[in-house]
């Protein structure tokens, strides 16, 4: 049994959130820039912008984008692990509240009927795994909301099976076209329950984009959809063009008999996702 | 690129086309979701506006706190199409066009085209970008509702695209 204090993963919170803020992955960096180079007219216009954007991001110490985000995170803590010092979810949120009052990250969380801001971005989207093993897996995912909102979930039928699965995902890019800051980063939760499926879509998010699932028949659903969502001619800010999406990740869970849920999280361009283990 | 000044001058009004990559320069007022619906409740009340909608331009956006040394922090646009419920509304009352990222709607293109006003897309995600082109930033109105408040910004050399013209041609449609 390892001994752990939540300050440890209080601090990592911090570092990894106010890391996030100012740094695109480097997997999207990669995909904004093969995109640009696709691209002609206002879509390359702002593509080329995008990337010049997240330079001066980095210069100036500024957000890359001001959405700053939701603070979602997933701690996958080994059941050798045994936790000691403040409770866990406020140290989450001590460290949520450190990076966003410090790092001048915008304050973007509120509650949902007053619309009163709770002023230092918190509680955060706190997700917990027990996995094995002694250690702690942090990943910190600011997700913005001009995206989030245009997100589904479908509860299919088994009939439907994968053809609708592609069906649905590329219909849920199609309904958000220009709104959510496309090149889009889709997200999919295949299987599991109503909120289940929405999890695994989250997690999805997580992975790098372009990476493709373990599992033949689920990366082949990943390579269709993101084929049809660039066929659909929405572009970068919805400017037309050829580059809609830079990936589709899909994630998978058994589900009931009867059947087949499906959860598209769109995610914008500006991926931002920071992962370390302690 | 051309160089343009909010609020537009009557001529670029008419001249800008749909699709045109323009910098803009001049003064824009930041609101969102909650300062409309506060704008709307203070035009039901017949009581004064925080600022003249005549002309104006309004970015829908709301910034990041300003960094030392900044006069703002991160502030791209905001997804327009959620102030489609507003837009109509302040068109008609003189409004001279917004800043925002994204489509908007029928009845917001039709309110465009019908006042000659003009909805200019910026960059969406490009929060830095954009922070970094806003020389300064004052408090208008609506202090609570911290980014969401009502901001007035002197910008310089926004990179912007024509998305919906005087003449109600959008960029969007397909």
């Amino acid at each position: 049994m390892r001994t752990l204090d939540t300050k440890l993963l209080s601090d990592c919170v911090y570092r990894l959130a106010a890391k996030a803020g100012l740094t695109l992955t480097d997997s999207c960096r990669t995909a904004l820039l093969n995109a640009s180079q696709n691209e002609s007219g206002a879509a390359a216009f702002a593509l080329e912008s995008l990337i010049e954007n997240e330079k001066i991001a980095q210069r100036e110490k500024m957000p890359v984008c001001q959405d700053t985000g939701m603070a979602v995170v997933l701690l996958e803590i080994g059941q050798d692990v045994h936790l000691t010092g403040a409770p866990l979810t406020e140290a989450v949120d001590d460290g949520v509240r450190r990076a966003y009052c410090e790092g001048h990250f915008r304050k973007s969380v509120c509650d949902p009927l007053t619309r009163v801001n709770t002023g230092d971005n918190t509680p955060a989207r706190l997700h917990t795994e027990i996995v094995a093993g002694d250690k702690v897996k942090v990943t910190f995912l600011p997700k913005g909301f001009g995206s989030e909102n245009m997100s589904r979930l479908y509860m299919l039928t088994p009939a439907e099976g994968r053809d609708g699965i592609v069906k649905a995902i590329v219909e849920a890019v199609k309904l958000a076209g220009s709104r959510p800051c496309p090149p889009v980063y889709v997200g999919v939760g295949i299987g599991g329950s109503f909120d289940g499926a929405a999890f695994l879509a989250k997690k999805a998010l997580m992975r790098e984009v372009g990476s493709r699932n373990e599992r033949a028949d689920v990366s082949s659903i990943e390579e269709e959809a993101l084929e049809k969502i660039n066929s659909l001619g929405i572009g970068a800010q919805g400017f037309g063009g050829k580059v809609t999406a830079l990936g589709v990740s899909c994630e998978i869970a058994p589900t009931h008999i009867a059947g087949l849920p499906v959860a598209v999280n769109i995610q914008c361009h500006c991926v931002r996702c920071e992962k370390e283990t302690i | 690129m051309k160089k343009v000044t909010l609020p537009l001058s009557e001529k670029d009004k008419k001249e800008l086309r749909a699709g045109d990559c323009v910098l803009a320069s001049g003064t824009v007022y930041t609101a969102r979701d909650c300062a409309h619906k506060r704008i709307f409740a203070l035009l039901d009340e017949n009581k004064p506006l925080p600022f003249p909608l005549e002309g104006a331009f309004i970015y829908y956006a709301g910034p990041c706190p300003a960094p030392e040394g900044k006069a703002c922090g991160s502030c791209g646009p905001t997804t327009s199409a959620r102030m489609n419920a507003f837009a109509p509304r302040l068109l008609k009352l003189g409004l001279g066009g917004m800043v925002g990222k994204g489509e908007m709607s029928e009845e917001t293109r039709i309110a465009i085209e019908e006042k000659k006003a003009i909805y200019f897309a910026a960059i969406g995600g490009a929060g830095a970008f954009y922070g970094n082109a806003i020389r300064q930033c004052e408090l208008v109105a609506f202090p609570d509702l911290l980014s969401e408040a009502i901001y007035k910004m002197q910008i310089e050399d926004f990179p912007l695209v024509v998305a919906i013209d005087s003449n109600g041609k959008s960029i969007f449609h397909r």
